[in-house]
């Protein structure tokens, strides 16, 4: 959406968006199809999903609880705020944010490429002509099921990137079992867990919607499929960076 | 019946069909031919209500369908079949699913029923062992049988193919051409078909529109379209050799019954 020739582009775009999402979210046909649509997708944009949070979420806290320890090395401060940082950076911003930019790349891709394909072989105008309202029957149950699953990817993420710091920093020698765990529980605040969940549920809306935008008005060919792709993850990922930026300010500042 | 009265269509400035007027008939396989990019696939799209169209209108047995608020434009596409270009079948489905689709979606049958309805179908269009198989793993004249029996799975009363013969061998192309025309004289159905194809034109040419740049430059049957004067349609048609032989020739081919008035027509 922020790459456009000119504000009259922008604002037909936006308008589009939005028509979209309102002829996504009229009453389906037949409800159990939805509902049966709604678990394969949260198995694909889940559960699929599983494999690379896992990955990251272990890294990220192992590095975040490296980078505490050395900036915090002076006998001065005390050793349990490698923890408290760790949670703090692991629940606030990377559990959601940076899981979200993630999940963009590879949900939106995906989301895009798929409903994008369906556009340019007539698969979208084949379920028209049946009757099917094709935006309800391929983008409402994407949205919905990012939305339910998202918020346990995220919680799953705070846990995996904890105990990969405890890994880093207690077997590394760079703070004791005990600090890290005093540190973990130290100020805690669960209106902060509240606030990462509220986000993600932002976050699962944008990639979901966006990226189906960008596959649902695909023209052309193989190529413009590709292009559709990247646009979905390009303005994903600032989507969610913005709308990072306004949560925040509206829900901790 | 479907009457077409004025229709326009443009992209953005850019007019694509203009002012076409014209009727098909029931239980008749009516043609739209021209060249590539004159346009069929978008006057056949604006025709089954996948375009809006700018102007004109398009009535299904006198029901004004652009003139029509969006819950009796579905039902009337519940009575529509289609055929698309490259046979547009679900590619995570089957054949066998691809083809309940419609049955899934609309129809109060039990799992058993649309299962045997399904296969009436495919059976219907030539097609068996393999119902299993996915779109990717059959031919492409097998996909667009598969195509065809989705269509026809709700017995509609309009049946619109895009290029029914596109990409298929000249053999292959033929057994569709008959099978579309022995549906829709089972069936009754209106259809209306795109084609490029100068054979299906002489096969199943009940009637014809020519698009010349968008608009509708001739009318007729197959049986005046050897003849016929419009300059556009005849280097349309006799752009091959073989054709501008079968003109010249025309008493040597004259015992093919295909090039002559059916009996029943005199
Ligand atoms: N959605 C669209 N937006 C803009 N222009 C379009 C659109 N669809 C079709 N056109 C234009 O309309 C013209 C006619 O295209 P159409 O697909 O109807 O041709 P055709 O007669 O079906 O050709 P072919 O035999 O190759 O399928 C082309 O110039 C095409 O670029
Ligand atoms: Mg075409």
């Amino acid at each position: 959406m922020y790459i456009t020739n000119s504000g009259m582009n922008l604002f037909f775009e936006v308008g589009r968006y939005f028509n979209l999402l309102a002829k996504a979210f009229s009453k389906p046909e037949k409800f159990w199809i939805y509902i049966k649509l709604v678990f394969k997708e949260i198995d694909e944009l889940g559960i699929q999903s599983l494999g690379i949070i896992t990955v990251i979420s272990i890294f990220m806290g192992a590095t975040v609880v490296i980078q505490a320890a050395l900036s915090t090395d002076s006998p001065l401060i005390p050793k349990y705020l490698i923890g408290f940082t760790a949670r703090q950076s692991v629940v606030l911003e990377f559990a959601s944010t940076l899981m979200c930019l993630i999940l963009a790349g590879k949900v939106g891709s995906r989301i895009a490429s798929e409903i994008g394909t369906m556009r340019i072989t007539e698969q979208i105008d084949a379920l028209e002509i049946m009757g099917v309202n094709s935006a309800a029957y391929l983008i409402m149950p994407k949205i919905i099921a990012a939305m339910f699953i998202f918020p346990f990817l995220t919680v799953l993420a705070i846990f995996i990137a904890l105990a990969g710091g405890y890994a880093a920093g207690v077997f590394g020698n760079l703070v004791t079992s005990a600090d890290y765990i005093y540190g973990l529980q130290i100020q805690f605040r669960t209106f902060d867990i509240i606030y990462t969940l509220i986000k993600v549920e932002f976050f699962a809306f944008t990639i979901t919607s966006v990226s189906s935008y960008y596959g649902y008005y695909a023209y052309g060919g193989a190529l413009e499929v590709g292009r559709a792709s990247t646009k979905a993850v390009v303005n994903s990922s600032i989507i969610i960076l913005v709308l990072d930026y306004l949560l925040t300010q509206l829900l901790l500042a | 019946m479907i009457e077409v009265v004025n229709i326009s269509k443009s992209f953005s400035g850019k007019q694509v069909i203009q002012n076409i007027s014209t009727v098909f008939e029931k239980g008749k396989t009516n043609l739209i031919i021209g060249q590539s990019g004159s346009g069929k696939t978008v006057l056949l799209k604006s025709l089954v209500g996948l375009h809006e169209i700018d102007e004109g209108e398009i009535k299904f047995d006198g029901r004004n369908y652009s003139k029509l608020k969006f819950r009796d434009k579905k039902n009337i596409r519940k009575e529509i079949g289609m055929v698309f270009q490259g046979g547009a079948l679900f590619d995570s489905a089957t054949i066998l699913e691809n083809v309940m689709y419609p049955l899934d979606m609309f129809s109060a049958m039990n799992r058993k029923e649309k299962i045997e309805r399904a296969r009436f179908c495919l059976n219907r269009v030539n097609l068996s062992n393999v119902e299993q198989l996915y779109p990717a793993e059959v031919s492409g004249g097998m996909q667009k049988r598969t195509a065809i029996a989705r269509a026809i799975v709700l017995n509609p009363k309009y049946l619109f193919f895009d290029e029914p013969n596109s990409g298929l061998d000249p053999q292959t192309a033929l057994v569709i051409d008959k099978l579309i025309k022995e549906i829709t004289e089972e069936y009754g159905t209106t259809t209306v078909i795109n084609t490029h194809d100068m054979n299906s034109v002489m096969e199943i040419g009940e009637k014809i529109i020519f698009i010349y740049q968008g608009e509708k430059a001739w009318e007729g049957t197959k049986h005046d379209i050897i003849n016929n004067d419009c300059q556009e349609l005849n280097d349309f048609i006799f752009a091959s050799e073989l054709f501008k032989k079968v003109k010249k020739n025309f008493s040597i081919l004259s015992d093919d019954k295909r090039f002559m008035p059916d009996e029943k027509d005199k």
